[in-house]
């Protein structure tokens, strides 16, 4: 038995169940995405025309290596909170929205696990 | 509570059409389209894993024309995403919603984000000399 009003117990949850947590992370992964997008575009532009090697020595830099990591994993997870809410806003049949939902969530693990990996393994083998 | 057909926002046809809507739902569809993106810049890095084989395959693909329509509407996607993003952080703040205000950062993303594109194709074509 809580003590707390009925509008005290939900009051900054939303419908959402859990506050400002979803809008909070889509703009601290937007935030972190600013500098690390500068950043690989005028690199990938920089490797316009290299050749397989020079990109593979590119990637095994340390700092190259760990920045493409956050770079991935930034983006995979603003990408999945983006793609939530644009599901949320046009798919209104709840088996179709969840199985959307599903797909856009297990996409994302998966293209983050499967492009995190390739850079390892690049930064790894040297 | 009776749950009845209440009407939904936005009402968007009653609203004069302007540029900062095209922005708004622009934003969205450049966020979409760069979902795509992030495919290939996933497959580009698991090709460049994979072997010299792999990687000049995608390299062909990405340097054909069609890769490089792709490639350019990738960029500008995102450089028009990034303009209009650090735009949606600053309302955030709650400033910048004033119609005069707005009609000057909608020519700051739109204008930014071309010129961005611009730059990065220039000097990606100047590196490869044409």
């Amino acid at each position: 038995m809580t003590m707390k009003t009925p509008l005290g117990a939900v009051r900054g949850l939303g419908s959402a169940k859990n506050g400002t947590h979803h809008w909070w992370l889509q703009r601290l992964t937007a935030i972190a995405l600013i500098p690390l997008t500068v950043w690989l575009t005028a690199s990938i532009v920089g490797l316009v025309g290299a050749d397989y090697e020079t990109v593979r020595t590119w990637v095994s830099i340390p700092l190259v290596a760990i920045l493409l990591v956050l770079f991935l994993a930034a983006t995979l997870y603003h990408l999945k909170l983006g793609l939530q809410v644009v599901i949320e806003d046009y798919v209104h049949h709840e088996g179709a929205k969840l199985a959307a939902q599903m797909t856009v969530t297990f996409a994302s693990i998966i293209i983050a696990a499967a492009s995190i990996f390739a850079v390892l393994r690049v930064a790894f083998e040297g | 509570m009776a749950t009845v057909n209440r009407p939904l926002s936005p009402h968007l046809q009653v609203y004069h059409w302007g540029l900062h809507m095209t922005l708004s739902i622009l934003h969205r569809t450049t966020g979409v389209a760069l979902g795509v993106g992030t495919l290939l810049l996933a497959w580009w890095l698991i090709s460049l894993a994979s072997g010299p084989e792999a990687f000049a395959q995608a390299q062909v693909c990405l340097s054909s024309w069609l890769g490089r329509v792709v490639l350019l509407g990738f960029t500008w996607s995102l450089m028009l995403h990034l303009c209009n993003g650090i735009r949606h952080l600053v309302w955030d703040t709650g400033q910048g919603f004033e119609l005069p205000t707005v009609r000057v950062t909608n020519l700051l993303v739109l204008g930014g984000s071309i010129v961005l594109t611009l730059i990065i194709w220039a000097v990606g074509y100047g590196l490869i000399g044409g």
